[in-house]
């Protein structure tokens, strides 16, 4: 990994690092894909992902919504936290298309 | 330089469902600002996502309708990008394996029948709307509006190979899909409200080239009119742009309806990378074959097989199939009509639904399936024009006395009832059809005379008198033959 | 009366006999931890709500419905969201959240109501503190600084439910929910003397847990004894459609086998009730790297497990070593994704200058987001971008299928895996935080069984030289908990490392 890799991983990300924090950080993050690239080296071929633990020894299924409106308007208390908000709507800075 | 053009067209569908995607909240449209929006569209800390049995229903009923393979096994995966309108910073939708592979959609283009091919269909979770009125942030910032009542109404994107070569091809498509969507009942079809959008993926190459060019994505076209628009500047944009020696970038780019072009869209600026991963939130979507089976059973019968059996047994012109079967409240109306007017009249039925039908629905801003006349109201009227009582003249204005009524709620007159009232029986008896040409030449010395001098358009003037004198119920063609007997 | 020394039973039982009320447990326990505040372990107390619950436990009591867990306090982790009290994942990202709903777990060990009616009637203590978006192992990276350790206040307490742990451990509460991850139920309450379990994945609702990694997240509880986690065990597990991941078949009485005998339900020998019972050492968890006196506390723990009458061999998990870098990938590109919620638009932290929505974003999330955080939703952007998911993310998950295998292969030969939760007591404060890989490889006991979903205890077996406390770890194929609890409950019959207090708590 290099310094501007971190940088184009941190916009991705949408984290501010300053050029000091980057240069930190690399090193720890360089340290870390070390680790990581023993795993890599590990022959998987044939070998299927898992995402799940729950489907390992189970074919378990998506469980299916009956399509019935449940929820009530709740938007008072469901936007008490907003930090900035009008006319029941969440506000933040324009955005031009 | 000749160039060719290859477009191919993602179409976002909002499934007709009462609740949402992955949540329990209404989808009905128009509620005040994020009364809509529960904790799960919101992406509240601690939510997760549950999966609506229609949606799954509708995106098979849709595959089944094109033909296509409906995967036994689905993962739904996670898009990941940031957006005011996206509360999760993700979007949950299909990736590697999407719900439907493959199909055909059928459209008419330039009178002949084509199969658009289609790369896949999958099932996705849509965004909230941001509102740009003038709304002021907490730092007396200009801000938009969020509104996250559409955030998790289910969609399915529906993507097609890049197999259309123009504009009004495109066009043809959409409008065939949105036909097919609304027929299966899977989507309401409404453009204004949102329920199908499409973005158009445009590019051009030399003709003869067999690789493809740099492709633009015009996001969100939401009217036919402005796909066409859209599509053809951008056609042009790009043509003219390398001819000046340039190269098009890959991008996403906005209609402006207002000043007719296709621009940058400047947020979407940085190619975004998705970061697709299966969403560990939800397992894989099983369909068995029982329920694809059961889905089967429960589909109406396909526009195409409809048209191919009105084409076969009334010898119904592709045309006037096409347009009898863009909605199904259109195509059962007119089916009624048939079987209670006959094959033979087959042809007059259609004229009347695409014809005055089609108009009065129009100007009253009706849907067809809103419509106030059903066929036993109407199928009255072609026997009496068949059978000559009247003429198609005043068959259509018996039409707009009928539909009146119908508007206004009140009780139907029987059509021999206002036939008679008006006195509109034709005038099909020779002998009094003769003394009626006799009167108006006597009238109509002049256009006699100008007749005779050679004028063809005399004859027409004097047919014209005839039927103004007769109000209109002499048999016209019958008027047209005798005169011409007469003068000769 | 130290009611703080008690377990769930004992007070179960006090209630039932009027002994105390409900409300005077739970002004004892709320005034502890007012006078206990130099743990930290609390984040958010509400005494009068506390109360009213209190009083509403004693109200269900007086009208004959009460169950074994009403009225008994509880102290719930701050990843699981509350109604009546912050919730904040130790995080500055949400330091003012409020909660419109309760998590699952808190209300089905909370009041019943109409949507619970069957909700075990606990009162809620407040909310523990934590590493924060429960990524650590150290509790040292929380916003609202670090717990200490009721053992040596000069150490740290474990994490990422470090609260929950040293709440119990000093007797704040009797006992505590926490979750794990990688180790975050186990490491803590190793580290501190208690008793915990993490269930089978799948068991135990996550709607309502601030979500670190969706595919390894569980919740479990931390306790002074192995009856007592299974009693809140059995309460926290039921179906949840909410979660889709939750299994259909959850709901059980974790606490069924615990007086019985292995391999029959009658106690024919009552000095031999684990007779039967194969217990697999795995060599590589007693490889370097494991303190000598660590290794022999739970090598004694092992000793003492033959002498109940179970036969001891050894298995192999070769995988170990490499859960480490499986789990490093594959949990932070989970979190990268479900920590892009926290963006100041609708909830949380949103900076105080900005002059655009990218700004605004950046800032935010930059100054809500502790550096670990930061650190790990970096790691799991990498590993999910273009040209890297391949290499990093499938490969990891294709790892962690080997080593669910593994597992399977080890369950042929033992029924249950014993070896140590840490390599180590609880280290200094401050020691470890200039490294972070140096705390990641100190999950390598623990962090596999998240990976395959495996249910797993913490159980204490002994004291280092300093008093410090050490746990040994039972691992147990799927849906076997009531049979781990079992073990640890024969084994806590049969020693008394868990009833010890630390010196520190009075």
């Amino acid at each position: 990994m290099k310094l501007d890799e971190v940088q184009r991983i941190a916009h991705l990300s949408r984290l501010e690092l300053s050029d000091s924090e980057a240069k930190a950080i690399l090193p720890q993050l360089q340290a870390i894909f070390a680790l990581v690239a023993e795993m890599q080296a590990v022959d998987t071929s044939g070998c299927e992902p898992m995402a799940h633990p729950i489907l390992f020894l189970r074919d378990l299924a998506q469980p299916l919504r009956v399509d019935q409106v449940s929820e009530t308007d709740q938007r008072t208390v469901n936007m008490r936290s907003a930090p900035a908000q009008e006319d029941g709507y969440f506000l933040v800075p324009r955005v031009l298309e | 330089m000749e160039w060719e053009v290859v477009i191919g067209l993602e179409t976002h569908t909002q499934l007709k469902t009462q609740s949402k995607i992955f949540s329990g909240a209404s989808t009905h449209f128009g509620a005040p600002a994020n009364t809509q929006a529960c904790a799960v569209d919101l992406a509240l800390p601690g939510v997760l996502p549950v999966l609506n049995r229609q949606a799954v229903e509708h995106a098979i009923r849709f595959g089944l309708a094109i033909g296509a393979n409906i995967a036994p096994v689905s993962i739904f995966a996670r898009k990941n990008y940031f957006y005011p309108d996206l509360p999760k910073g993700y979007q949950i939708s299909q990736y590697e394996i999407p719900v439907v592979v493959g199909g055909q959609v059928e459209i008419i283009f330039n009178g002949e029948a084509k199969l658009i091919q289609l790369t896949r269909a999958h099932l996705e979770e849509d965004a909230g709307k941001s509102v740009h009125e003038d709304f002021i942030g907490p730092h007396g910032e200009p801000s938009s509006g969020i509104d996250l009542n559409r955030a998790g109404t289910p969609l399915l994107e529906i993507v097609t190979e890049p197999v259309m070569r123009s504009a009004a091809e495109a066009v043809a498509y959409a409008k065939a899909l949105h036909s097919l969507v609304v027929w299966l009942d899977v989507c309401d079809g409404n453009m204004q409200e949102g329920s199908f959008r499409c973005d158009a993926n445009v590019s051009v190459r030399p003709k003869g080239a067999t690789k493809l060019g740099t492709r633009c994505e015009i996001k969100n076209l939401n009217s036919f009119r402005f796909m066409e628009e859209a599509m053809n500047f951008e056609i042009r944009r790009q043509i003219e742009l390398i001819e000046d020696g340039g190269k098009v970038t890959q991008e996403t780019r906005l209609y402006d309806p207002d000043k007719k072009e296709t621009r940058s869209m400047r947020s979407k600026e940085d190619a975004n990378d998705y970061r697709y991963f299966p969403d560990p939130d939800l397992l894989p979507l099983q369909i068995n074959s029982a329920w694809v089976e059961q889905v089967r059973a429960s589909m109406p019968i396909l526009p195409d097989v409809v048209r191919k059996q009105w084409q076969s047994e009334y010898s119904l012109g592709a045309y006037d199939a096409q347009l009898l079967s863009q909605d199904r409240a259109t195509a059962q109306l007119f089916t009624a009509l048939v079987k209670l007017v006959g094959q033979p009249m087959a042809k007059a039925a259609a004229n009347l639904v695409t014809g005055e039908l089609a108009s009065a629905l129009n100007r009253a801003n009706l849907m067809p399936s809103e419509a106030p006349l059903v066929a036993k109201d109407l199928a009255p009227l072609l026997e009496r024009v068949a059978d000559g009582t009247i003429s198609n003249k005043i068959a259509k204005e018996i039409f707009t006395i009928l539909w009146d009524e119908a508007i206004a709620g009140q009780g139907q007159s029987t059509i021999d009832a206002i036939i008679d009232q008006r006195g509109w029986r034709q005038i099909n008896d020779t002998a009094a059809l003769a003394l009626l040409i006799d009167q108006v030449m006597a009238d109509n010395a002049k256009l006699l005379e100008e007749f005779q001098a050679g004028k063809e358009k005399a004859f027409n003037a004097l047919v014209g008198q005839i039927m103004k004198a007769s109000k209109g119920t002499a048999n016209p063609q019958q008027v047209n033959d005798l005169l011409r007997k007469k003068l000769t | 009366m130290s009611w703080h020394m008690s377990t769930i039973a004992l007070l179960s039982k006090a209630l039932a006999a009027k002994q105390v009320s409900s409300r005077e447990l739970t002004s004892y326990f709320l005034e502890r931890i007012a006078k206990g505040s130099r743990w930290n372990a609390f984040l958010d107390v509400n005494p009068a709500l506390s109360m009213a619950q209190a009083d509403a436990a004693d109200e269900i009591r007086a009208n004959g419905l009460a169950g074994p867990l009403t009225g008994i306090p509880v102290a719930h982790k701050d990843v699981f969201v509350t109604q009546g009290w912050h919730s904040t994942a130790g995080s500055k990202m949400l330091s003012n959240y409020q909660s419109p709903f309760d998590a699952a777990v808190v209300a089905h060990l909370g009041m019943p109501d109409e949507q619970n009616p069957t909700a075990a009637g606990m009162v809620c203590l407040g909310k523990t503190n934590m590493d924060e978006f429960a990524m650590g192992s150290s509790n040292e990276n929380s916003a609202f600084g670090a717990v200490l350790n009721p053992w040596n206040p000069a150490c740290v307490a474990g994490g990422s439910s470090g609260g929950s742990a040293a709440a119990v451990a000093a007797g704040l509460a009797p006992i505590a929910t926490g979750t794990d991850t990688g180790g975050s139920i186990r490491q803590p309450a190793a580290l501190c003397g208690l008793t915990g379990i993490k269930p089978s994945y799948g068991r135990v609702s996550r709607y309502g847990m601030i979500a670190y990694a969706s595919s390894l997240d569980q919740a479990g509880p931390i306790g002074k004894s192995a009856e007592d986690c299974a009693w809140l065990l059995s309460a926290m597990s039921f179906h949840d459609p909410r979660d889709s991941t939750s299994l259909a078949d959850s709901g059980e009485n974790f606490a069924r086998y615990l007086s019985q005998a292995w391999s029959e339900p009658q106690m024919r020998n009552p000095t031999k009730p684990l007779s039967g019972l194969k217990v697999g050492l795995p060599t590589e968890f007693f490889a370097e790297g494991l303190a000598p006196e660590v290794a022999k506390a739970v090598e004694a723990g092992a000793q003492l497990l033959a002498q109940l009458g179970a036969t001891i061999c050894s298995v192999t998990l070769p995988k170990t070593k490499l859960s480490i870098p499986v789990y490093y990938v594959l949990a932070p590109a989970e979190a990268s994704s479900n920590l892009s919620r926290f963006d100041g638009v609708r909830y949380g932290h949103r900076t105080a200058q900005y002059t655009d929505l990218q700004e605004m974003y950046k800032k935010s999330r930059s100054e809500g987001f502790g550096a670990e955080v930061k650190r790990r939703i970096l790691i799991g952007s990498y590993v999910l971008s273009h040209g890297y998911y391949d290499a990093y993310y499938l490969q990891a998950q294709k790892i962690r299928r080997i080593i669910a295998a593994d597992f399977q292969t080890a369950f042929n030969q033992c029924d249950v895996i014993l070896g140590p939760v840490a390599p180590d007591v609880a280290w200094r404060l401050g020691e470890k935080t200039e490294d972070p890989l140096q705390m990641y490889l100190a999950d390598i006991y623990t962090l596999s069984t998240n990976l395959a979903g495996l249910p797993a205890m913490s159980v204490p077996c002994g004291f280092n030289q300093n008093n410090m406390p050490i746990g040994m770890q039972l691992i147990g194929n799927y849906f076997s908990e009531a049979r781990l609890l079992q073990i640890a409950h024969q084994y806590q019959q049969a020693t008394d490392w868990h009833l010890r207090q630390p010196s520190e708590v009075t």
